[in-house]
Parts: C-alpha cells; structure tokens; sequence
C-alpha cells in the first residue's frame, strides 16, 4: 500500500436534517446583502484615471463650488461587483419566464444590442451636419417605413419618447385637426377597460373624458358607443386587442360610426404584438396608433425604459404630426425637416415634443428585430403569442374563474380572476405564490373592470416546456389558494426580501439617503 | 345634531348651519391604508357634489366630495402627520373639513344611518 | 427563425388542446376583410444575424463619429469617456431584461439603484429630493413647468433667453394645450444674459422663472438675486441642467435658492446616441414631493424588518390616476439611469471634480487658441466647458465646411435658430476631456482656412 494521505480530507454528505442557522454576513450564500454606495464608498475614492487639469485662470464667474456635494465613488472593482450583486436582486426575462400582461416580455435578442452599439449610430452628435450622418437618418427611415407597412397607414411620427408620450402625440394630432377645421369638439371617448393612460393623455390635452361601457362579452359596447356620438365628440381612444385579451369585433363598425359623426379614432397600440402582420390597422379605420417599440419589437424593458412609442397615422392626421421627421429626396438622400423648413415642407404640424429626434438608440434595436423576423417571421410572430396564450387559457379556466373565455379565443394574453379563491385569499397572494415557484407574477389589479384581474401573456418566446411547467405551477398555487393554505398568505418565503411594507414608505417618504447623524439631528 | 350619508360614502354632521364632514368606515375599509389626505383651506368655497378633498391610499387617490355647498370654516390639518386617523377613526378624529352651510335643503336629497347602511349591505 | 422556440408538432400538440384545427380559428374575431391571408406583400422576409449585421455596419458606416474625428459639439448632448465598466454593467440581463420593479420582492437590484441615482441627482443639484428620472432633459424642463403651475396656481412662466430652444419649442407645444403663456425671448450674441429682462418679468401672476445654468451659449451667472426676487413675489425658479459635468466645479442651482433643477443626464454614462434615449433628472424641495411627476422609489421594511425599496406614492401616476395624474410621463429611463449612476460612482466627488477641471481648462485653453484667428471673437466672459465664438461670416456653412475638412467643429446658432439673422455668426463649441491639443490646433487651422 501507497503511503496515505494525511490531510485528513475525506468526503461526507453532513447532516441535511439541520435547519440552516443565521450566518454572521446576513448572506444566504449566493443570495448577497449588498450595502449602499453611500455605505461603502468614500469622497476620496474613483474608479477612474484622468489626466492632471493644465493650470488655467479659471473663467468660471466666480461661481466655483466650494461646499462638498456628497458623492461617493468607488474603484473599479468595487463597482463592477456593487452592481453585480444589486442585478442578482432581480429577476430579468433572461432568467425565467416573465407573464405581465400588456407589458410584452419578449426575449431581447442580443444582436439588436450589438447593432445599437456601432460607432456609426451610438457615436454620433444629434446636431452634426446631415451630410455627415446619413446612415443614421436612414435607420429612422427605414423602420419608419416598415411601421407603415406593417400597420397600413399613411405617415409615421418617430420622436414620443414612450407609450404615453406616443398617447399625447396622437391626441393632440386630432386637436391640431380639429383646430384646422374650427371644429371646437372636447369630449373624447375611452372604455372602461383602457390603460390609465389613455384618460391621462385626453385630459392633458383639454378634452373631457367619457366612459364607453363593455358589454358582458367584454368588448366595446358598440350601440352605447354609437349612441354617444356627436358634434361634441372629438374621438375615441380603443385598445385593440383590447385589455381582456379580446379581439374589437365591431372595431370597423366602431370606425365607420366615428368618422360618419366627425370623429377621430385612436388606438392604443400596446397589444399589437397579437396581430402584426395578420391585421393592417390602417384596414379597421384608425387614424393614429402609438406603437411601443419595447413590446412588439423587443427592445429591452431596462428595468422601467427608456422605451420608444412611434405613432402611425392616417391620411387624415399625418398633416399634423410633430418635428423634426427625416426624408428622403428622390436621389436617396435623406433630409431633416425641422423648425428652419417646416413652414415649406409640414406647415401644419403641432410643433415640437422632444429636443432632437426621438429614441435612436431603440430605432436600432427595433429595426434589427424587424429585419431577422422579415414580414413572414412577424406573421408567425403574432400566430405563436396568441396560441400560448389560448394554451394557458385552456389549460387553466378550469382552476380560475376566467371571466371572458366564453367569449371565444383570446388573444395574446389571457385573462382570469379570483372569484372562487377561500375567503381572504386574493390575487396578490397567487402573485406572491409565483415568486416563490420562480416567475414573475401576471399583471394583477388590471383591467379595473375584473376584479382580483390576473392578466397572463406569455409572448411567442417561450418553448412549450416552459408553458406546461408554468400551467403546473399556477395550477399549484391557484389550488392552495382555494384551499386557504396559509403559508402562501406569507409568501414570497424564498424572494431577497420579504413583502415590502407600502404604508410606511408611502406615509412618511424616504426618498434619499441620509447620513446617519443627519437623521438624528433632522429628529 | 344630525348624521347624514352620501352614495359617495362622505358622512356630513350637521349642527345648525355649520357641519362637518368625513368619509365613513366603510370607504376606509375599502380604500387600505391611508397614506395621505389633502383637505381644502378654510375659506374655500365648494359646491355640491364637486372636489373638495383628496384622499390617498396605497392603492389610489380618489376624490372626497363635499355632500354639501358652503364654505369651509377649517380643514383637518392632523390628518398631514397622521393620515392614518382616517382608518383608525373616520367618523370622529379623522374627519376632513367643517363648513358653513349655504343651503340647507341640500340635506334633504342624503341618506340617514339606516339607509346608508341598507345602500352599503346592498354593495 | 431563431427568436420562436415552438416547433411544428408542439404547434399541432397546442392547437389540439385548445380545440381549435387551425391557427386561423383563434383569429376568427377579426372581421374577414382585414384578414391578410398571408404575410404582407412588399416587404422582405426573415434575414440571418449576418445579413443584418452586415445592413448595419454598411448604414453605420456612412456616419461621422464623434471618437474618429476632432469633435466639439455640445448644445445639449455631451461627448464624454464612459468607462468601459459602465456598458459592461448595462448589458447584464438582470438590468437590461427586467420590467418596472412593481413586484419589489424581486426587483430591489433596479429598486436600490434608484434609490441611489435619487440620492446622486438630489446632491448634484443641491436639492432635498430627486425621482426616478424623466425621459430626456426637455421633457423634464416641460413637466417643473408644469409642476410649478400646480403649486403657485399661476400660469404665467418666464423663460430665459438662455434656454436651449429645444427646450423652449417643447414648452411652446405643450403650454398651447395648459393654458399656459411663457414669456420668452432671442438670446443676444452677447456676455450679458437676460437676467434684467427676467427680473422685470417676475410679478405676482408669475409661477416660474426658468434659467439654464450654464446657458446655451455656456454663459454661467449666479441665480441667487432671480430666486430672491421669485420667491419675493410667490412664485418658483426652476433651474435647468443640460451638462451635469458642470457642477462638479460650478456651484449647484439648489444652493442658489432654485426649488425645482432638471436636467440632461446624457452626458454620465449615456453616450450620444443621436439624441436618444436620454435621462432626464428632475429634484426639488421636499415641500413639493406630492406635486412631483414620475416616478419615486423609497426606502421601506419588509415584514422581517429587512430595509427593502419600492416603488411610492404611485398615486399621482396616470397609470391609477387616470385623468387626474400630475403629468403625462408614464416610464422613466431606467437603464439610462443606470448607466449614470454607475458612471457616476465610479468618479466619486474627487474623479468629478477632477474631470470637471479639466473639462474646464481645456475648454479654457481652445477659447485662447481659437480667438487667436482674426476675425473670431469670444462672446462669454464665463463659461464650464462649452462658450460662443462670434465669426466674421455665417456660422453654418462653416460648420459644413469643416465636416467636408472631418472635423465636427461645434454647433451653429443658426441651426439652433434658423433665420435669426443677430445669431448666424455664432458657433457654440464645446470642449470636453476627450479633446486633445492636437484636435485643437487641427480645428484652428482649418477654420482659419475656411474664413480666410
């Protein structure tokens, strides 16, 4: 026999009985407390080399900053591992299925990412010369073009900045319109079901705001609608599909009655990810529709933007869309139209949303999803998004109260309630249930017109192994939920914190951070 | 003194021309915790059925209407350090605004307690 | 196609289980003359990642970019060195892939970082508090106008002749829809801002003065007699920010009396980007928090008493609102944030203050340098790292002129404000850390050139 080794390592399974005992860091081995900048970093300390300043006499008007201004900095390292730590506190698309309805978590394909970072496009000045940026004004022309292609429509406005601001651009088209023809119209028409926004963005613009019912089926009830119209009626705002995950039969109707009666139709484009390349809005009689770029064309959510809202419009409204837009001249040079040649080139636009030229940056990423999909992949696309959501709807309305599956097909989201949970179980409790199986909760609490909403969109990205391991999941938790399992009252048990209490941080504020001796000297 | 109710959940005690008013038990239970609560300065004058108050909790902000018009003598100016009166006592310490009543025949058109009860059983 | 995972029989599998024989059955709601019966004609189908990498790099290569040439563009978008950290920390999926951390439990990555940037803005600036961040700086201008009409009750806001006018055509478009009236004014071709014409204006009907600070010319003065005399008369001053590297030498609007600062946070971490997506910062007094728009992170417990974030005072959102949110702004910029916030604590107070100086100095020595052409006059007596040169001939064409010699030299007023005949011979030049001395001369030899 060989000499043995006297190390004394030998290998054992331990005690797996035991419970784990508190550890001295707070830390739970690859689940990391990280600690605030604040906390950790120090005035003196960069994580960056500059060159020493050439001594100047400073021209700075006597204004120079003596008081400390509190930032702290930390090297390099410390940083990169700062916000490493603070990332694993999240859960990303990347990491595991994310369901939230009307919000489109679609995979983020890495090549968009690689393209927006080209030098030609990310390093470039928004006020060079436009000779000297021509490939970057035909990245917004190109996918302006696609957008109207894909939508059927006449013109496009690529500067709002997100969803909402794309909202504020429709409507204040239709005002522009309306102003052109002194038409003094002020009510605009939202059913009861649409994103708060859309309420939001008429009642900045000065219109007043009516409810349009739902019938039982869940859909805009047309004979309501038509029956509301008139010369005070400025336009309607609809969500197709709308927010129960339902088709607008009736949306042409809907149209038809509109127009007839002097109206403008917007539609908000957050589910559009349902229908592209199946349905042309512009065939259902829409005069404007914001498309959000980060749901149906996969630029990154960011962790809450910067998203990127273009806005289609028809022949109607596309006078009076905003500046700048790019052009292009018939020998394939591209031009900017802004204030300096407005009045030759688009007398009647409403004016100016934003400095510069809207979200670039996300044109890119869009665009380059765009182009891999090509129209036959965005057809298939919305085909996929709409059969995993009837396949979840179907494969779980017989657990959960889903309030419209008589209604026919559902779109690209599905849509349940808690109606049927045991007493005191709600649909926060099967949101906190999920995070502990390991999923991002559905949107839950919308639309308003369910009650306990839990709103289901898969998108197209997901196998469907991932699909079937959800159904099991939720299925799971649903039953604890009737059950009245109390243990899922307490979830999440296995999150990085905890419920969070919302009283408290909404009662008493804490915004930003103090030092601890400013506390106490604040009290 | 008399009690009276509005659709709108407000309560409205009156004593002679004057009153004051609150939201009830039953809209705090449905609100949750109260985070915020802006009352109108005395000298306002307000309208039947318009804004008079904003009431905030986690979940929403809703409007607080006045039952009925007058012009306000006092807004409850504890309830910004200490929102939470209106869940731990809506119809006394967590009222919102006392006012002078202009008309007085606008009460007639309010529920008393028992009525208001039956409307919110029948929610 | 490599973005759907769904194989042909998992499709079959899938309808069969709902019941449906084909996928043309679950779209039966759309009425059947918009129905397309195939994919869309006209436009191409789908492409390989080298197909479309190679469009791009064909499009991206007819751009001038700012690091392959003597760059001096300013006028509201900066180029700085963003380390390389930064955009490493970015493309993290946890950051990039993550939705509004509305569910905090598993989002207090996104949440403390926020919560941090508000921090880092709130001190930046010299104010109490700071949100979540706001689209770019000329929306966030907008909505303290906005803000500060909801907390005077007053629509009247002056406005510096000094604000980018960007800025001020954002403000035109929205006030036409408020209600509101702004008293604006040309900028001079001149050291003296329009401080007198602002103090003038102020009376008891006005809610807001609004100062860039440093101006669109890169004048700098102190704020301090214009916040007495708004404050005097009831009503706010709101500072805007359009190069945060300034401060880290000049001092901070809210220590000069302003109540609202915003601004552009592009010029931390966020690059060019031909204008977008950008940051905008928004702070003010903690008397005004309830009137702030966008959104807010705050510090909280968890029911095991653990500090966690989350998502606060939601309420005056338009997302639960509805038609009575405070403002139009629904997202933020979260990852530009970010990106700022990371760049941001890698200089620390001595790396910002380091780069400021020498944003300052450079800038200091490119003025002497370029005022030594005859013909060409400095405007500013003061300025941080951007200042107005005063040409012999119309700025614009000479802007042109040296784009043809590759060399981006600065912006013309009148591309800022076209058919102001006062302002064509300005050229707004900006000098910044990644200027050397050769781009200098470079720049100096070719405008001589061009002018001669």
């Amino acid at each position: 026999m060989n000499a043995i080794n006297q190390s004394g390592w030998k290998p054992e399974m331990g005690n797996a009985g035991e419970t784990a005992p508190a550890t001295f860091t707070g830390n739970k081995a690859l689940m990391l407390e990280e600690a605030l900048i604040f906390e950790i970093g120090t005035a003196a300390t960069t994580g960056v080399d500059l060159a020493d300043a050439p001594k100047v006499a400073a021209r700075l008007g006597n204004l120079e900053r003596h008081r400390d201004i509190g930032l702290p900095g930390l090297s390099e390292p410390e940083t990169v591992r700062h916000y490493t730590r603070l990332s694993r506190q999240n859960y990303a698309i990347d990491l595991g299925f994310f369901p939230l309805g009307s919000c489109t978590m679609k995979h983020n394909p890495r090549l968009n990412e690689k393209v927006a970072r080209m030098a030609g496009f990310a390093d470039v000045h928004p006020l060079q010369p436009v000779e000297t940026v021509q490939g970057a004004l035909a990245v917004i022309n190109e996918l302006a073009m696609w957008l109207i292609q894909l939508t059927g429509m006449h013109g496009v406005a690529m500067t709002p900045k997100a969803g909402a601001h794309g909202e504020l651009c429709g409507i204040l088209c239709i005002k522009a319109a309306l102003a052109a023809r002194g038409d003094p119209r002020c009510v605009i028409l939202v059913p009861e079901s649409a994103h708060g926004t859309n309420p939001a963005s008429a009642a900045f613009a000065g219109f007043s705001v009516e409810n349009i019912p739902a019938t039982s089926e869940g859909r805009v009830d047309l004979a309501a609608l038509t029956a509301r119209l008139g010369p005070d009626v400025a336009g309607v705002m609809i969500t197709n599909p709308n927010t129960c995950g339902l088709f607008e039969r009736d949306m042409k109707a809907i149209s038809d009655a509109v127009h007839a009666a002097g109206g403008y139709v917007y539609c908000d484009g957050a589910n559009f990810n349902a229908i592209v390349g199946r349905v042309r809005p512009g065939d259902l009689g829409i005069d404007a529709m914001h498309i959000n770029l980060h749901k149906t064309f996969s630029t990154p959510h960011g962790g809450g933007g910067p998203g990127s809202g273009p806005v289609v419009l028809s022949e109607a409204l596309s006078p009076y869309g905003p500046l700048p837009y790019t052009a292009r001249n018939a020998d394939g040079h591209y031009t900017l139209i802004e204030e300096e040649t407005a009045q030759e080139y688009h007398p009647h636009s409403f004016g100016r949303m934003t400095a510069f030229h809207g979200q670039m940056g996300m044109f890119t990423r869009a665009l380059s999803y765009i182009m891999s999909h090509g129209a036959d992949g965005l057809r298939q696309v919305a085909e996929d998004a709409v059969l995993n959501a009837n396949y979840i709807l179907r494969s779980l309305e017989d657990v959960l109260e889903a309030p419209f599956a008589h209604s026919g097909p559902c779109m690209h989201e599905a849509l349940f309630s808690d109606n049927g949970l045991a007493d005191g179980f709600s649909t926060l409790d099967i949101a906190k249930g999920l995070i502990d199986e390991g999923y991002h909760p559905m949107t839950v609490y919308f639309p308003l017109v369910v009650h306990g909403a839990m709103l289901v969109e898969p998108t197209e990205t997901e196998s469907k192994a991932t699909l079937d391991q959800f159904i099991g999941a939720l299925r799971s938790v649903a039953e604890r939920a009737k059950a009245g399992d109390p243990s899922l009252k307490s979830a999440p048990h296995h999150a990085p914190r905890r419920r969070l209490d919302e009283t408290q941080a909404a009662r008493k504020p804490v915004l930003v951070w103090r030092e601890p001796e400013q506390l106490v000297a604040a009290e | 003194m008399t009690r009276f109710f509005t659709e709108d959940h407000e309560w409205i005690e009156v004593d002679g021309d004057t009153a004051t008013v609150g939201i009830t038990h039953y809209a705090q239970s449905q609100l949750g915790d109260i985070v915020f609560a802006e009352v109108p300065a005395a000298g306002a004058t307000l309208k039947k059925g318009g804004d008079a108050a904003i009431v905030e909790s986690v979940k929403a902000a809703s409007d607080v209407y006045a039952p009925v018009s007058g012009t306000v003598i006092e807004g409850n100016d504890a309830l910004e350090g200490d929102p939470a009166l209106v869940n731990s006592d809506p119809e006394g310490e967590g009222w919102f605004f006392k006012l002078t009543l202009s008309d007085t025949s606008e009460l007639d058109s309010l529920m008393n307690a028992a009525a208001y009860q039956a409307f919110v059983d029948g929610l | 196609m490599r973005y759907l995972p769904l194989t042909p029989s998992d499709r079959h599998a899938m309808l069969g289980i709902i019941g449906a024989k084909s996928i043309d059955d679950l779209f039966v709601d759309v009425p059947a003359q918009a129905r397309l019966d195939g994919p869309i004609r006209g436009l191409p189908n789908h492409a390989s990642e080298m197909a479309v990498e190679r469009h791009f790099s064909t499009l991206a290569r007819k751009n001038m970019t700012a690091s392959q040439h003597p760059f001096f563009l300013g006028a509201g978008a900066y180029k700085h060195h963003v380390p390389a950290s930064v955009d490493h920390i970015t493309q993290r999926g946890e950051f990039l892939t993550a939705y509004t951390p509305y569910q905090p439990e598993i989002a207090q990555g996104t949440l403390q970082m926020l919560f941090e940037f508000q921090t880092q803005v709130a001190r930046l600036f010299g104010c109490d508090v700071a949100n979540a961040s706001m689209y770019d700086g000329s929306t966030a201008c907008w909505e303290a106008i906005g803000m500060a009409g909801r907390i005077t009750k007053r629509t009247k806001a002056v406005l510096s002749s000094g604000l980018h006018p960007h800025y001020v055509s954002v403000a035109k478009t929205m006030a036409r829809y408020t209600g509101d009236t702004l008293d604006t004014a040309l900028p001079d071709l001149s050291a003296k801002t329009d401080s007198v014409r602002l103090l003038d204006a102020i009376d008891g009907e006005t809610s807001c003065v609004v100062v860039q600070y440093p101006d669109i010319l890169g004048r700098i003065e102190d704020l301090s007699a214009i916040a007495a005399k708004a404050h005097e008369h009831g009503a706010l001053l709101i500072a805007v920010v359009t190069e945060p590297v300034a401060l880290g030498a000049i001092k901070a609007p809210g220590d000069m009396g302003a109540d609202i600062v915003v601004g552009e946070g592009q010029s931390l971490g966020v690059g060019l980007q031909f204008g977008g997506p950008y940051v905008g910062l928004f702070a003010c007094k903690e008397k005004f928090v309830r009137q702030m728009p966008g959104r807010l992170c705050g510090e909280t417990v968890d029911a095991q008493g653990k500090r966690g974030f989350v998502l606060t005072l939601s309420t005056r959102e338009q997302h639960i609102r509805r038609e009575k949110a405070t403002s139009n702004i629904c997202t933020n910029s979260g990852l530009c944030a970010l990106a700022f916030s990371v760049h941001l604590t890698l200089l620390g107070e001595k790396g910002l203050r380091g780069l400021a100086q020498l944003n300052h100095a450079l800038a200091v020595q490119a003025a002497d340098r370029l005022t030594q052409i005859a013909g060409v006059e400095l405007v500013n007596d003061s300025f941080f790292n951007e200042f107005t040169l005063k040409l012999p001939k119309e700025a614009r064409p000479v802007v042109r002129a040296l784009a043809d010699h590759e060399i981006l030299g600065g912006v013309s007023l009148g591309r800022l404000y076209p058919g102001t005949d006062a302002l064509s011979k300005g050229l707004v030049v900006a000098v910044t850390e990644v200027v050397t001395s050769e781009d200098v001369e470079t720049f100096a030899v070719a405008l001589q050139e061009i002018l001669a």
